[in-house]
């Protein structure tokens, strides 16, 4: 049978992947450049029995993800840079009460109001640190509308088996460009659960160590019953000062993400096994940065392109080893320099390291990394 | 390197020139094997402004979504003739409309005219598919796409009350150009 | 008989962090009686509540318990009910958490007219951070944060809910204990948002800066100041002002949020 395929925006492939991977609850807030994705699951949603709700603000939206989230459901919301501003508090909540839910961010320009309809990628370190206090993350930035779909996909997936907030990040190019796409069977991709504990609910503690990094989920309504709470708190839920258990929960939540790199990172190669300059890209810019390669290539030019799809955690590892096999890293992001410094402090200046910033609405071109590397190589 | 084809739409905000640019996309890569990325740039306003549709065409995958230099382009407002036409690559190919751009741009491409939006109006019947009618004539001027292919893009997103008028609009665009170009 | 609260109470989870002559427990032992005499099951229950002294009520309670963030306690509330429109969801809070900082969620879930109970202790104060001014502290009072008088104007929560779209508001007195449970159960049992305000006490940080030498002088002026609502019908407005009028305040039927999300649903599947 044919494969079925769609002209698809990259928020509708978004909005797609959430409902392919089981989404049943989206709380939102209107905000450019991200609207799509409420709209299409405002049409989606209630067809399959699922419920979308517009709240009062950006805060009050991610509070009812997280309230649905509780409940058993697969919680979406999305929005972008003062949006995802407002919803850092409750993201902390997400981290420390340890609820799975996935954020989309289709990044403007900022700060504050910033460029509502230009492109940016300067949400890079607000992924990873926006929320205060010491937390793990995990962060996805897919390139293209199929890829879109499908690591919305797997970021279901990462929020339910690491159970924590998973953001999505795209931006507005790749989340209002329309590209064709194949919408997968049911079946075709991995879909993971939540999975009632294995104990009783008289045995259950929603955050018992005994299970390992990822305690499993109980779900509101259900026969166990539990309490959550924003405080630090032990492995029955309830708030402690205990300085040892407050300890071991706080390491125990940045372990479940540090432990198990190697199942969440996933980034693309592109010419680099004799590359002696790669370009470190994400997102829309990757895309610049890979015609920029084959480009290059045709002159002769040995020049490859990493591109991490898991933006956080950082490919720490892989980055250290091409530092050691290049004469240098080349990092093109729309912002003024923040994937670079994590280039920077993974290198430890074992190659050179040069960076391309643009913040005017416009996104970097294959010719103005080409002349970068021309300039520096 | 595949072959990479730009076209862009361009005119004021509300002429419909982002659903132009998302039909030739599905004629290329849904109806067609080609591959295709549309985009859009638009200002804060919903009616109004400069608007432009930029559609990329390839035999394959497509990296950089943005044009870079344009084949063809469209402009259907004098406003969008002045502002867009500097990346029109060297050699490439211009449709204007005569009543709306009564001042043709110079520059080193090939100009093509003839009243987009009052065909719409007059003789088809409806200023509102304006839009198809400038799609008909693009792929007529372009060729990037068979007829027959934009004939049925369109009429995938037309509701049946409509097909004869959005047929009619597409193939009268289309023959005007091709008058032109004969 | 009396009334067997350890049926409700997690075992261990006491003592209470509130302080002597707080009323927030004569509160959390009239909620219980409603939730007994609603015959609310354990399970299918959830009490929500933000940050605050009167938050930590979830806590000492053996059911689906969310303790959120400053604020927020509605908004998660309203995510649990529309995900599980069958759950009997109430919310608890102080007056700083839910018409200050949770203000613009507490309008919203009135005017959505949600099915929900939201138990809101107004003791006029910031209790657990020690005595700021919130917007219920009378004009003129003495908070830490008001030391020559406050010269905001203040809130009337069961107005401001009346206003926003709750269908059941009703409103009484940390001192009039027998009462509370009954207004509670009757806005559990009403379909729609339901507000229950209780005017509370606190002696540690608004009692003592504000004049009043012991619990029971607080007490004994709600005692003298509450009105119920159909004796305040017969009196001027002159004859009311300073008054505490107690009961049900405000009771209408109009469609719940949940009944019509599950209309969209229908007319979404019959496309």
């Amino acid at each position: 049978m044919a494969k079925k395929v769609a002209l698809l925006q990259g928020n509708e492939a978004c909005a797609y992947g959430a409902l392919y991977a089981g989404c049943s609850f989206f709380g939102g807030y209107p905000i450019t450049p991200s609207t799509e994705v409420a709209e299409v699951l405002a049409k989606e949603l209630p067809k399959t029995g699922g419920k979308f709700i517009q709240m009062e603000d950006e805060i009050a939206a991610m509070a009812s993800v997280l309230g649905a989230a509780l409940t058993g459901a697969k919680a979406l919301t999305a929005s972008s840079g003062p949006g995802i501003s407002l919803k850092q508090e409750l993201i902390g909540y997400a981290c420390i009460a340890e609820i799975p839910c996935v954020i989309v961010n289709v990044m403007r320009g900022g700060p504050s109001t910033g460029m509502p309809t230009g492109p940016s990628q300067s949400d890079i370190m607000q992924a990873r640190w926006g929320t205060h206090g010491d937390h793990a993350a995990i962060a996805v930035a897919p390139a293209s509308c199929q890829e879109i779909f499908s690591e919305t996909v797997r970021a279901f997936n990462l929020a339910e088996t690491y159970r924590m907030p998973v953001q999505v990040l795209l931006d507005e190019i790749n989340g209002h460009m329309r590209e064709r796409i194949e919408l997968p069977e049911p079946g075709e991709l991995e879909i993971l659960d939540r999975q009632a504990p294995p104990v009783s609910p008289e045995q259950y503690l929603p955050f018992d160590p005994s299970f390992g990094d990822v305690p499993p989920l109980a779900a509101f309504g259900s026969e166990y019953r539990f309490h959550v709470t924003g405080l630090n708190k032990a492995a029955d839920g309830f708030p402690t000062t205990k300085a040892r258990l407050v300890d071991a929960e706080e390491r125990r939540q940045i372990r479940k993400v540090e432990a198990n790199r190697d199942k969440i990172e996933k980034n693309e190669e592109y010419m680099v096994d004799d590359a002696e300059v790669v370009i470190v890209a994400i997102g829309t810019i990757s895309r610049s940065a890979r015609h920029a390669v084959t480009e290059l290539r045709k002159q002769g030019r040995k020049v490859g392109m990493f591109r991490p799809i898991t933006l956080w955690p950082f490919p720490e590892q892989r980055i250290a080893e091409l530092a050691g096999q290049v004469k240098a890293i080349i990092v093109p992001e729309m912002n003024l320099g923040q994937m670079i410094l994590e280039v920077e402090r993974v290198i430890k200046g074992a190659c050179d390291l040069h960076g391309i910033g643009r913040v005017d609405g416009e996104p970097i071109s294959p010719f103005q990394i080409m002349d970068k590397v021309k300039e520096v190589y | 390197m595949s072959k990479r084809y730009e076209i862009r739409f361009s005119g004021a905000g509300g002429q419909g020139l982002i659903t132009a640019g998302i039909i030739l996309a599905e004629a290329a890569s849904i109806v067609e094997d080609q591959y295709a990325v549309q985009s859009q740039s638009y200002g804060p306003e919903a009616r109004g402004g400069a608007s432009k549709s930029e559609v990329i065409i390839s035999d394959g995958p497509i990296d950089y979504p943005k044009a870079t230099l344009v084949d063809a382009c469209l402009a259907l407002t004098q406003e969008a003739a002045d502002k867009y036409v500097d990346t029109i690559k060297p050699g490439g190919l211009l449709l204007l409309d005569t009543d709306f751009v009564k001042k043709p741009p110079a520059g080193d491409f090939k100009i093509y005219r003839f009243p987009i939006i009052n065909t719409a109006k007059n003789d088809i019947g409806r200023a509102i598919v304006a839009n198809v009618v400038a799609l008909g004539a693009m792929v007529a001027l372009t060729g990037i796409v068979k007829r027959e292919s934009g004939e049925k893009a369109v009429l995938r997103r037309v509701p049946e009350a409509f097909v004869e008028l959005n047929k009619k609009a597409y193939n009268t665009g289309y023959e005007r150009v091709k008058a032109l170009l004969d | 008989m009396a009334f067997d609260y350890d049926k409700y109470l997690r075992p261990g989870k006491l003592p209470h962090i509130w302080c002597p002559g707080c009323g927030h427990g004569i509160v959390l032992k009239g909620l219980l009686r409603a939730i007994d005499a609603c015959e609310l099951e354990k399970n299918r229950t959830a009490i929500v509540s933000g940050i605050g002294c009167a938050s930590r009520l979830p806590g000492y309670v053996d059911f689906n318990t969310l303790h959120t963030a400053h604020g927020r306690a509605a908004a998660f509330a309203t995510g649990i009910k529309m995900a599980q429109p069958d759950m009997n969801v109430l919310v608890v809070g102080g007056d700083g958490d839910g018409v200050a900082i949770g203000g613009n969620h507490f309008i919203h879930a009135c005017r959505r007219n949600i099915d929900m109970t939201y138990v809101l202790m107004n003791n006029f104060i910031y209790g657990m951070t020690g005595g700021q001014f919130s917007p219920c502290t009378p004009t003129g009072d003495k908070a830490s944060t008001t030391p020559y008088g406050n010269p905001d104007p203040t809130f009337d929560i069961s107005k401001l809910a009346i206003g926003a779209g709750a269908t059941f508001v009703a409103r009484t007195t940390a001192y009039h204990a027998t009462q509370i449970d009954k207004l509670i159960a009757e806005g559990i049992r009403h379909k729609g948002m339901a507000i229950i305000e209780v005017l509370d006490d606190c002696p540690t940080t608004y009692g003592r800066r504000n004049k009043f030498r012991s619990v029971v002088d607080m007490m004994k002026r709600f005692k003298e100041l509450a009105v119920p609502v159909a004796k305040a019908a017969t009196m001027s407005k002159e004859e009311l002002d300073g008054k505490i009028v107690t009961g049900i305040l405000h009771r209408e039927e109009r469609p719940e949020y949940c009944e019509q999300y599950a209309e969209v649903i229908k007319r979404a599947q019959n496309l």
